[in-house]
């Protein structure tokens, strides 16, 4: 159903390193879930329109001013893991 | 002197009004009664207690409120259960609980939930499950199970909660006490943590119905902080309904011939003569895409909250680990070891579903149903009132039970989860109790309302009509000791 080389590559897609044992786990769990949700796959929707949102909205606008302040800089900075010289520090993207 | 803890707070109110007791009384021994927490419903509480609370007379209905810890609140530790948010203290309040502290309740603290609201067990906390009051060896339910288990086991007057596809109606019904999932965009969603964005809705649990339209008036309304919000036209006022005649109930014909335990069943069945009782119309309607609603939501959901969570990076707030390494390597290795298994298993399905080649097998296809769903909605309210049904397959099961199957665990969500997918509101109400399958003490069952989008006012009139006819005792304590 779903393969183990399709598990490392949506957990690289994920942003998520998983254990061996997390591996073989996901591979079962998956495709049970994925085999219940199938189901839906064999139904006729021809033509039926997709709902993304069920509340009918649409251009939800204001006026183009500023209506509320943004926040200060130290206090978007106060959560941070490593805030450094008033930016989130990261590190490098390079491997080495 | 009236156990101040023994009142709904409509009943407290009342009597405040008639001097039976000072509002800071009131709010003192909340204070104290949510400090002898031993189900684990918090992960914060409020140790400025009845300082904090500082109460004024005139305010109405100033009740202290428990919160899920999936709402924002300035400078207070909010970690919606996961390590990943260990310590994060946010630099804003959540638009719900700022209208709650605007209107004089104080905060009792922040419950305890599913991670990032996935789960119906409350097993998926990162600090430990939260305790059954009615039987402690079984499950609240979840994801709102601090919550429930707060109010039902006498650690709350009241709380909110978040239901995205279940969570508030679910555990509600477990725990013997009222939930209401109202319309989506019925309340602001501003600060609330994101799981999936297109079905959540903030929510409250309270001992009766009337509680929960006190709690509701406070909550609705447009904000301009979330675009999704509309609010919920000519406001919500105090149920009074006496009796359901003239009123139409439809059991869904589909949903009726699925595995439903033998004591849940006699429980609805019995609520069902319970409402002919008092008026109303029994009915059948068909809604036969609702069987489809798990197979749906487990696509749609999982989806919008691997893009929702991709912001746990590491970066901005929460805990960094693998810092030593490059960037690719600091991401993988924080969300690996902040993220609980369920989380990562949903952020899998997710993306996987989201992955090229896949999209429109999966997600189009889920919002698809998700049309058909409504649309079934839509047909059978043009004959019916309300549609009703249980609103969990069974009792609160025991701890452990369905941690191993994860899909076990999802059929859980069946009767909740098509009115999630079609946006309406519904709510769940003690309707009786009934003894687990395999034996053991009776348990809450919970009796499911749903009605058109914005139709709050007429199901909590409903509502509590079948409220008094029933005349259920939500406390556990007066069953068992």
């Amino acid at each position: 159903m779903i393969e183990r080389e399709q598990v490392l590559h949506v957990a690289k897609l994920a942003r998520l390193r998983l254990s061996e044992d997390e591996v073989e786990t996901m591979v079962g769990e998956l495709s049970g879930i994925l085999e219940h949700v199938d189901r839906i796959g064999n139904l006729d929707l021809e033509g039926v329109e997709p709902t993304s949102h069920v509340v009918a909205l649409e251009n939800v606008l204001r006026a183009d001013d500023a209506p509320w302040q943004s926040l200060p800089r130290e206090v978007a900075l106060a959560s941070a893991p490593e805030p450094s010289e008033g930016a989130f520090r990261v590190p490098s993207p390079q491997a080495e | 002197m009236t156990d101040i803890l023994d009142l709904t707070v409509l009943e407290a109110h009342n009597a405040k009004m008639a001097g039976e007791f000072s509002p800071q009384e009131h709010a003192d021994a909340w204070f104290e009664a949510a400090g002898s927490d031993e189900l684990n419903a918090y992960l914060w509480q409020n140790d400025r207690g009845a300082e904090a609370a500082a109460i004024e007379v005139e305010q109405d209905w100033n009740a202290p409120i428990a919160v899920k810890d999936i709402f924002c609140t300035e400078g207070v530790p909010t970690t919606a259960a996961s390590r990943i948010l260990e310590g994060y203290r946010p630099p804003y309040t959540a638009t719900a609980v700022r209208q709650l502290i605007a209107a004089g309740l104080p905060i009792l603290g922040k419950t305890n939930m599913d991670e990032f609201a996935m789960g119906s067990s409350n097993e998926n906390s990162a600090y430990g499950p939260v305790l059954n009051p009615w039987d402690r060896e079984r499950v609240p339910g979840g994801s709102s199970g601090g919550s429930a288990a707060a109010v039902a086991g006498g650690l709350a007057p009241w709380a909110i909660g978040t239901d995205t596809g279940g969570s508030i109606r679910q555990p509600a019904a477990f725990c013997g006490i009222v939930g209401l999932k109202p319309t989506y965009g019925a309340i602001s969603r501003y600060g609330m943590i994101a799981f999936a964005s297109s079905l959540d809705q903030c929510g409250p649990l309270t001992r009766t119905v009337s509680d929960a339209a006190l709690l509701l008036a406070m909550l609705q309304g447009r904000d301009p902080l979330d675009s999704t919000s509309v609010g919920i036209e000519g406001g919500v006022s105090l149920p009074d309904r006496e009796d359901l005649s003239g009123l139409r109930f439809g059991v869904p014909a589909e949903l009726a011939r699925d595995a439903v335990d033998a004591g849940v069943r006699e429980v609805f069945e019995r609520t069902l003569r319970k409402i002919e009782e008092l008026g109303g119309e029994i009915a059948q309607v068909s809604l036969p895409n609702a069987e489809h609603g798990i197979s749906a939501y487990y696509v749609i959901a999982p989806a919008e909250a691997s893009s929702n969570l991709a912001r746990y990076d590491g970066v901005r707030y929460g805990m960094r680990d693998g810092g030593d390494g490059d960037l690719i390597e600091m991401y993988e290795t924080t969300r690996s070891e902040g993220f609980g298994t369920e989380v990562k298993r949903r952020i899998m399905l997710g993306t996987y579903a989201l992955s090229s080649g896949y999209y429109d097998a999966y997600y189009g296809q889920a919002q698809k149903v998700r049309t058909r769903i409504a649309q079934d909605f839509s047909g059978a309210f043009a004959d019916v009132d309300f549609v009703v049904t249980p609103t969990a397959p069974s009792v609160a099961f025991k701890l452990g039970e369905k941690t191993d199957d994860p899909l076990a665990m999802y059929l859980n969500d069946f009767f909740t989860v098509p009115m999630s997918l079609a946006g309406i509101p519904a709510i769940s109400i003690p309707a009786g109790l009934a003894e687990p399958e395999g034996g053991g003490r009776q348990l809450p069952v919970g009796f499911q309302i749903a009605a058109p989008a914005f139709a709050e006012q007429r199901l909590l009139d409903a509502a509590y009509a079948l409220e008094q006819g029933i005349g259920f005792d939500a406390r556990p304590g007066g069953q068992d000791g």
